[in-house]
């Protein structure tokens, strides 16, 4: 037998071993999800690219009808993970935990380069996990911004050798902060109204260096609305780039580091202001279930996950006098905010309160924008495909500002305006950023 | 099996990049919505227009390679199962909505349109087109076609069948044939209409249809009617019509039924109740007050606990999508979920439900009932474990009770999954042989090489797996 026919049957071993056959089961194949899904509607329907063709082909897989072939992983790997396909299933399968666990089968089968090896390990076990290398990866970019390394590089068309959606990448990162503002910053911090609750909060590693100006605006929007908070030092990264990605060893590890770092809090709530990393917060407890000694632990943790935007409305931050130059203002929402946390009212509550700001709905703002964490650098036709679609959407009502709640979808809405050329038009910013400008 | 031959002529008829045959492709297409049927077709096949369609029809027919048209697969019978392989055959490249014709009152469609799609189209100019089968969302209207959908609305409005006007057809020779027209009336010869619709993909291949609409009812009520026992429930239905009301919608679910919805939907539905029935009427706005006003007299009179009006039209539309949820909810409660919709005429509603539940505690085995109670649509649901082959076996029972129920009370063994594989067998309980063979007769002369379909409808053997006693 050869290597690669060893590998396949591995791999088909492992499904039948690992995937949870009543979950496949409790898909009854209704197509309730068909109209949700942005990679069946962007490829003309094709159900293959469905969560009930991705879930048909698991089991597949797992009943022997068919091998797990390349067709079988692209597909997985198409799949943006958005779950827009969850609270629109009557049954209530539980897609992202099945998606997640085929696509860790693949991983840990997997013969990877020496490189690729490299570039995983650098990226999962030593870039994400710990914030202090965050922080040296941060401090590059910002050489890299502020040197003059970028205009010179801009200049000399070495860009042109990457692909289209990195360069564009490249013009919208925000104004890195300096190395010296990455300061520790304060553990405690008081409420600047009447108290209300004690919050801990969770920074999140991309939040807390290049998105470091909208955690202190969060923090500050926080003290407003009468919160004390507590940031423990000793928090880890999400682990839900590693989860998506098939590292789900690290995942359970990163899982665990958070979970003592904040069980002994005493916080009401862990307040979070990026979906993506919340969505994962949530999901502890289906992370760690084959683990009976933190099973109760995961639990107690996630029941007290929340976004900002969630407790800022449980706080009558939207009756406050909130006040913008006139604009009009849309809402992207963040798919793991919106399907797996369920919070998608409080954002829009929040944005139509400030005066001057008129809010538009945008049309199908419940669908992907593409970003996905880091499809839009791995799956780049397609994620372009959806932003495309997307900004015709947004040119349909030509806000001023489109208003999203993580990072990941921020970033990709300001790739879509700059694709678009319209960045003398509009601007993409985090609800947040907004909110902290519109009570000052 | 597809020969090397017949392959590359399919190919180029339609394109190497609209035939498709990977095992992943294979898979995705070899099943519906329906429990327990999966079969690998050899080949998915997206034509472009009606004549690559005929062209298709031709070659499959002189090689006899069966066709399987499909929408969005949301069939409940494996009409869509690809039982005897061949090739599927899909229309997301004919999906247009092709006309509104604004003085005639009808819009025109190719197969591929989603249901829900035109709906929105014809309302946002002020038209009504009524069939609203639970799957609008995702189903295709050459689905709803081919299948005579029904919806929430046949009470009042009729199915399907009832708005098609005028139909392009591609006949198994690949002969192309236009049926009727923009006419209320036309007499010219049979009507072949109404034979191809409800025809599930036996006869040939619609290519085209003109769909009646008719104006937009000026005013809508709706309200929810609650019950502790299952029976009183029933007999408002039977009431509420003999007192010569026809709601628009007169739907009803029993206990598990509103547990499951409201668990997924949450609109605040009574969880304690052992029935309720969604009412609804619309209409000129004074009819519709008074119809509402009687039809909350009779549902206290027949011991409802509560009649609420739903306060806005989002909350009406709630309750709605929460009813049209039923069948996926009740998928939560066990890994398999069949459900049949044996049908009786609408004075016999009451007996039905009962007798499903006599039937459903006989066999030892659990059935949730729901359905268009209006229109003695009902949707009895059995939840179970399609790896229990002992349970399966008491749930087949379960079911051929049920339809000899039907059959006894004037009733028919589907009132709008169609026959399909699944019901293949009870059709000659309620057609007799007479019945059977002329349909055959009607089969062979369309299509002698039966390629179309193969497999539906009509049952493989010709042992009868019910006998009527």
């Amino acid at each position: 037998m050869t290597t690669k026919e060893q590998r396949k049957q591995n791999v088909q071993q492992s499904f039948e071993d690992r995937m949870e056959y009543d979950e496949l089961l409790n898909c009854m194949r209704c197509g309730f999800c068909l109209p949700s899904c942005p990679t069946y509607l962007e490829t003309n329907r094709n159900e293959a690219a469905s969560p009930r063709g991705r879930i048909a082909l698991i089991k597949g897989v797992v009943d022997g009808v068919i091998e797990p072939d390349q067709d079988f992983e692209d597909q997985l790997n198409m799949c943006l993970g958005c779950r827009a396909c969850e609270p629109v299933c009557p049954s209530g399968v539980n897609y992202g935990h099945i998606l997640e666990e085929a696509r860790d089968i693949l991983e840990s089968n997997k013969k990877r380069t020496a490189p690729e090896k490299a570039v995983r390990w650098f990226a999962f076990d030593k870039l994400f996990p710990h914030h202090q290398n965050m922080v040296r990866v941060n401090s590059l970019l910002w050489f890299y911004q502020s040197s003059g390394i970028q205009s010179v590089v801009r200049k000399s068309g070495v860009l042109k050798l990457f692909p289209d959606n990195m360069q564009t990448m490249e013009k919208v990162l925000p104004p890195i902060p300096k190395p010296s503002d990455l300061k520790s910053r304060p553990r405690h911090l008081h409420a600047e109204a009447e108290q209300k609750a004690r919050v801990a909060f969770f920074s999140g590693c991309l939040m807390d260096t290049m998105f470091m100006k909208t955690n202190d605006a969060t923090l500050s929007l926080l003290q407003k609305a009468g919160c004390e908070i507590v940031v423990p030092e000793d928090q880890a990264c999400c682990g839900a780039l590693h989860g998506h990605s098939g590292e789900k060893d690290s995942a359970k590890a990163l899982a665990k580091r958070n979970i003592e770092a904040f069980e002994s809090l005493q916080a009401d709530y862990i307040i979070l202001n990026a979906g993506g990393c919340g969505a994962f917060l949530v999901d502890y407890g289906h992370l760690l279930k084959d683990e009976p000694e933190w099973t109760e632990r995961a639990k107690a943790f996630s029941e007290k996950i929340k976004d900002i935007s969630e407790v800022l409305v449980e706080m009558d931050f939207h009756k406050k006098d909130l006040k913008l130059p006139k604009r009009i203002a849309t809402y992207q929402d963040s798919c793991h905010l919106r399907n797996v946390m369920r919070t998608h009212t409080a954002p829009r509550k929040l944005l139509s309160s400030i005066e001057g700001v008129e809010f538009v709905e945008l049309k199908e703002a419940d669908h992907c924008c593409g970003s996905a964490g880091i499809y839009n650098l791995v799956q780049e036709e397609m994620s372009m495909q959806i932003l495309d679609h997307k900004m015709e959407k947004v040119r349909d009502i030509s806000p001023q500002v489109i208003v999203t709640a993580n990072p990941g979808c921020l970033l990709q809405m300001k790739m879509g305006i700059e694709r678009e050329g319209l960045g003398d038009q509009m601007e993409a910013v985090h609800l947040v950023d907004l909110l902290l400008e519109a009570v000052q | 099996m597809i020969s090397v031959d017949a392959r590359e002529k399919l190919k180029s008829i339609v394109g190497n990049e609209n035939y498709q045959d990977s095992n992943e492709m294979k898979l995705v297409y070899s099943y519906d919505a329906t429990p327990n049927f999966q079969s690998l077709p050899d080949a998915i096949v997206s034509p472009k227009n009606t004549k690559e369609v005929s062209e298709l029809l031709k070659t499959c027919n002189e090689y006899q390679i069966p066709i399987v048209p499909r929408g969005s697969g949301t069939n409940l019978a494996a009409g869509t199962c690809p039982t005897n392989g061949g090739i599927v055959l899909l229309f997301n490249h004919m999906k247009d909505i092709i006309e509104i014709d604004e003085d005639n009152l009808t819009v025109t469609v190719q197969p591929g349109v989603i249901t829900l799609d035109m709906v929105n189209a014809v309302e946002e100019k002020g038209f009504f087109y009524p069939p609203d089968p639970s799957s609008m969302k995702i189903s295709t209207m050459g689905g709803n076609l081919m299948e005579n959908s029904g919806g929430l609305r046949g009470l009042k409005y009729g199915v399907t069948r009832d708005y098609v006007l005028g139909l392009e057809v591609v006949l198994p020779n690949g002969d192309i044939v236009q049926t009727g027209g923009k006419l209320a009336k036309d007499v010219a010869g049979y009507d072949l209409t109404r034979l191809l619709i409800g025809s599930e993909g036996t006869l040939g291949i619609i290519t085209e249809a003109t769909l009646k609409l008719i104006p937009m009812p000026e005013a809508k009520k709706t309200v929810l009617a609650v019950y502790e026992d299952l029976e009183s429930a029933a007999r408002s239905v039977s009431k509420i019509i003999s007192d010569k009301i026809i709601p628009t919608t007169l739907e009803f679910m029993d206990q598990s039924t509103i547990k499951v919805v409201e668990d997924f939907a949450k609109v605040g539905l009574p969880v304690e109740a052992e029935a309720v029935l969604l009412i609804e009427q619309d209409g000129p706005i004074e009819v519709v007050e008074r119809d509402m006003a009687h039809i909350e007299k009779v549902c206290k009179e027949m011991n409802a606990i509560s009649v609420q009006v739903a306060q806005s039209e989002e909350e009406a539309d709630a309750l709605r999508t929460a009813r049209r949820s039923a069948l996926s909810a009740l998928a939560r409660l066990r890994p398999t979920t069949i459900l049949e919709d044996a049908t009786v005429p609408r004075s016999e509603i009451a007996k039905m439900v009962h007798a499903i539940k006599e039937i459903e505690e006989k066999h030892n085995v659990t059935i949730c009932t729901f359905g268009h109670a209006g229109d003695g649509n009902l949707h009895p649901t059995c939840l179970t474990d399609a790896r229990d082959h002992d349970e399966l076996k008491r749930v087949e029972q379960a079911f051929e009770d049920i339809f000899v129920e039907a059959i006894k009370l004037g009733g028919t063994i589907t009132g709008e999954h169609g026959v399909g594989e699944m019901k293949s067998p009870y059709l000659e309980l309620k057609l007799g042989e007479a019945g059977v063979n002329a349909m055959k007769s009607i089969k062979q002369a369309f299509d002698p090489n039966n390629i179309m379909n193969p497999g539906k409808i009509f049952a493989k053997d010709e042992r009868k797996r019910v006998v009527i006693g």
